[in-house]
């Protein structure tokens, strides 16, 4: 599903990500670990495509075709997702209003109509049910003076009314309390199938305790340094970053 | 019989009207050029009374005494008023013939607006050769309206035809010397909407929506009177969300409205003429007066969504004379490309437990400077008097300005006074979360827009509030990227 060859891409000049090797099939998850400014955050930008970032060398690949050219909004048709670290606000613009903006435009992608509202109504109420979420949340602005709990359930919400093929979550589990981390761990396992992947960017082991992934990466300045499977995750814990800089880069 | 140094002048000037000037009033178009004969003429060719003629004139001298005005925010190349012709016939010639002559552009816009094929042909000037369905809705509409005895008219008819009403109401909310556009406008009006809602009586509809194709193609001095006798309700659309490719440049218009005790009038803007081009080239200078008196328990709501114009100058405001009164204004105002916008509003409270909101939000673009100004001002025999102001700006892109010049002046110490004031700009964060979710810039813009103009859109009626957040998208199509 994606294949990511020797990546190097910066920002401003900068190098942040100094040759990264990844690939992620359909029905798995992976967990992308490491410290702070190791590039986590940079992977997850690249491959939703902010311009801010360039790839200088290397290649994203999603489903066969080359994202180098492929606008912000195109790969979001395609299915990618990306629940970001900081969530911004649309002051005005309602949880509801946004979300029937973004399908009927990917519907429009595609050749399609709009969603029916009854549909569109179907959908919502699964969704929000699934995830635990109030009705009248639905209709206040996006993330508006939200909690930074709500912003990432409201995050998750997104992807389940979306239903992408790749979801990227973005340090989902920073500020959360237990409760609301579970809510969105169950959220994200429930809508897990065979046919969509997710790739977990966290700096803690804590979210792997709900999500548990296939495989788990370190990064660290800008490379993939060790991978494995979940015990990777408890090792590390165990052990610290400390343990990950100290060793010879492969 | 020794005549008067004046008298033996004015028999000059009409004598000099008479035999100098007579054969042009045949024409369809004045000549250009401002004077008094001009007025008596016009006022002439529209069979106005001689009261209507005197005050014309009265409101021409105090206009010769004055000076344009200078202090607002906007800066463009003063008109020479001589070099306008004040009267032509309101009967021109179709421009088109059909539609495939017409600017396809033009055309494009009015298509995305939902704009059905007979209006756009009657707004881009096309000769309609069928019979539109809405004649006949307007003139049902006109009967519906006839039997509760409101009067909606134009206002060289209302002269005509209630001269007691017009000359009891015109010019005793923006005096004929008002200002230097308002006292102009007085001089010269060639025509505009008059309304009278009797006692007590609901008008059932919003006033203009299926008048929309006649009211298309308004005049360059337009005057409007609306009257909303006691107790009485009336919700006024002006204008029309489709793009007015007008030739005039200088538009100077008054609107009047009175709400006599216990009325309501909701008086409810779309602006949007040419504002000129990319570069800045042409674009409608719109120097308006509108002004509402309140009465007793009486309540007066501006809304307006102004797009167009390459200069606009403009602040609809409320007398809130009778106690208990109320006086709103809700405001979008976007400007583009090279376009100024200086507008805002004036609350006046003079009576006792008066209120008064204020909600204005600007969006800047390009090159464009958008200025909100607004005057709160509470009498010394304002008791409990309340206002409540906020002014939103929005920025798009680093070579726009917004600015904001709030006046408050309270003499009662009884006020209560709240302004509020934000600037924020569209974020690359917000367009590319926008982005992430399969929305594209110019559709995630108009979204957030939206979202920042909502309080406004809200108070317009439905169907105008749809066609006003279409417009919104177009007027800023472009303006990111």
């Amino acid at each position: 599903m994606l294949k990511i060859k020797n990546l190097h891409a910066g920002v401003e000049g900068k190098k942040i990500l100094k040759g990264v090797n990844l690939e992620v099939n359909p029905g798995e998850i992976h967990a992308i670990m490491g410290p702070n400014g190791s590039g986590k955050s940079t992977l997850a930008s690249v491959i939703a495509g902010k311009e801010d970032f360039e790839i200088s060398k290397g290649s994203v690949v999603f489903e066969g075709e080359d994202l180098e050219e492929v606008a912000p909004e195109e790969r979001a048709h395609k299915g990618i997702f990306l629940s970001f670290q900081y969530p911004v606000e649309i002051p005005g613009v309602t949880v509801t209003n946004f979300m029937k903006t973004a399908i009927n435009e990917s519907r429009k992608a595609r050749g399609l109509e709009d969603m029916p509202a009854n549909e569109m109504l179907k959908r919502i109420r699964e969704k929000s049910e699934l995830l635990d979420i109030d009705r009248k949340f639905l209709s206040r602005s996006l993330n508006e003076g939200f909690s930074g709990g709500e912003k990432k359930r409201n995050e998750i919400f997104q992807m389940a009314m979306l239903e992408p093929k790749l979801a990227i979550l973005d340090e989902t589990d920073s500020g959360l309390d237990i409760d609301a981390l579970r809510i969105v761990a169950n959220g994200v396992n429930k809508l897990r199938n065979k046919d969509n992947a997710v790739i977990v960017i966290t700096h803690y082991q804590r979210l792997l305790e709900y999500i548990i992934p296939d495989f788990v990466h370190v990064i660290h300045d800008g490379k993939i340094v060790k991978s494995g499977t979940k015990e990777l995750a408890l090792e590390l814990e165990e052990k610290g970053y400390d343990w990950i800089k100290k060793e010879p880069v492969a | 019989m020794a005549y008067t140094e004046e008298e033996l002048k004015k028999e000059l000037e009409t004598k000099e009207y008479e035999y100098g000037f007579y054969t042009d009033i045949e024409s369809d178009t004045f000549p250009k050029g401002l004077n008094e004969e001009v007025i008596i003429a016009l006022s002439k060719k529209k069979e106005e009374p001689d009261w209507m003629t005197q005050w014309r004139l009265e409101a021409y001298r105090g206009w010769k005494e004055m000076i344009e005005p200078e202090w607002a925010n906007i800066h463009y190349k003063k008109p020479d008023f001589q070099d306008i012709s004040y009267y032509s016939a309101p009967n021109k010639k179709p421009k088109y013939n059909s539609l495939d002559e017409v600017d396809p552009e033009l055309l494009n816009t009015f298509k995305r607006l939902g704009i059905s094929i007979d209006e756009q042909k009657k707004l881009a000037g096309v000769a309609v050769d069928i019979v539109m369905d809405s004649v006949s809705v307007a003139t049902t509409f006109k009967k519906t309206l006839a039997e509760k005895g409101i009067i909606f008219c134009s206002i060289s008819e209302a002269i005509q035809e209630h001269p007691e009403l017009v000359k009891k109401y015109i010019g005793t909310v923006v005096p004929p010397k008002d200002n230097f556009y308002a006292a102009l406008n007085s001089a010269v009006f060639s025509d505009g909407s008059f309304c009278y809602i009797p006692k007590g009586v609901k008008c059932p509809m919003e006033l203009s929506t299926y008048f929309r194709i006649n009211q298309a193609g308004t005049g360059q001095f337009e005057r409007t009177l609306v009257i909303a006798d006691e107790g009485s309700y009336v919700s006024y659309l002006e204008g029309c969300t489709a793009p007015s490719r007008d030739e005039n440049q200088l538009h100077a218009a008054v609107v009047e409205l009175i709400a006599l005790d216990d009325a309501e009038i909701k008086y409810s803007t779309v602006q949007n003429w040419f504002p000129g081009d990319k570069e800045g080239k042409g674009g409608v200078y719109n120097f308006v007066t509108k002004r509402g008196l309140c009465e007793r328990n009486a309540k007066i709501s501006w809304t307006q969504v102004e797009t167009g114009s390459a200069i606009t100058w403009k602040y609809p405001s409320c007398i809130l004379k009778g106690d208990n009164s109320i006086g709103e204004f809700y405001s979008i105002a976007v400007t583009n490309n090279f376009q100024q916008a200086d507008t805002g509003t004036k609350m006046i409270h003079l009576g006792k437990n008066t209120r008064s909101t204020i909600i204005s939000k600007g969006i800047s673009a390009g090159k464009s400077q958008n200025s909100y100004r607004g005057l709160v001002q509470v009498n010394s025999r304002a008791e409990n008097a309340r206002n409540f102001s906020q002014c939103d700006s929005l920025l798009m892109g680093n070579e726009c300005g917004a600015h904001t010049f709030p006046y408050i002046e309270a003499k009662n110490k009884t006020a209560q006074i709240e302004h509020e004031a934000t600037t924020s700009k569209i974020g690359e964060d917000q367009i590319f979360y926008c982005n992430q979710r399969g929305i594209d810039t110019e559709k995630a813009i108009a979204l957030i827009v939206n979202g920042f103009s909502k309080e406004v859109l809200n108070k317009l009626p439905m169907e105008f509030a749809v066609e006003a957040q279409k417009l919104l998208e177009i007027s800023l199509e472009g303006s990111v990227g």
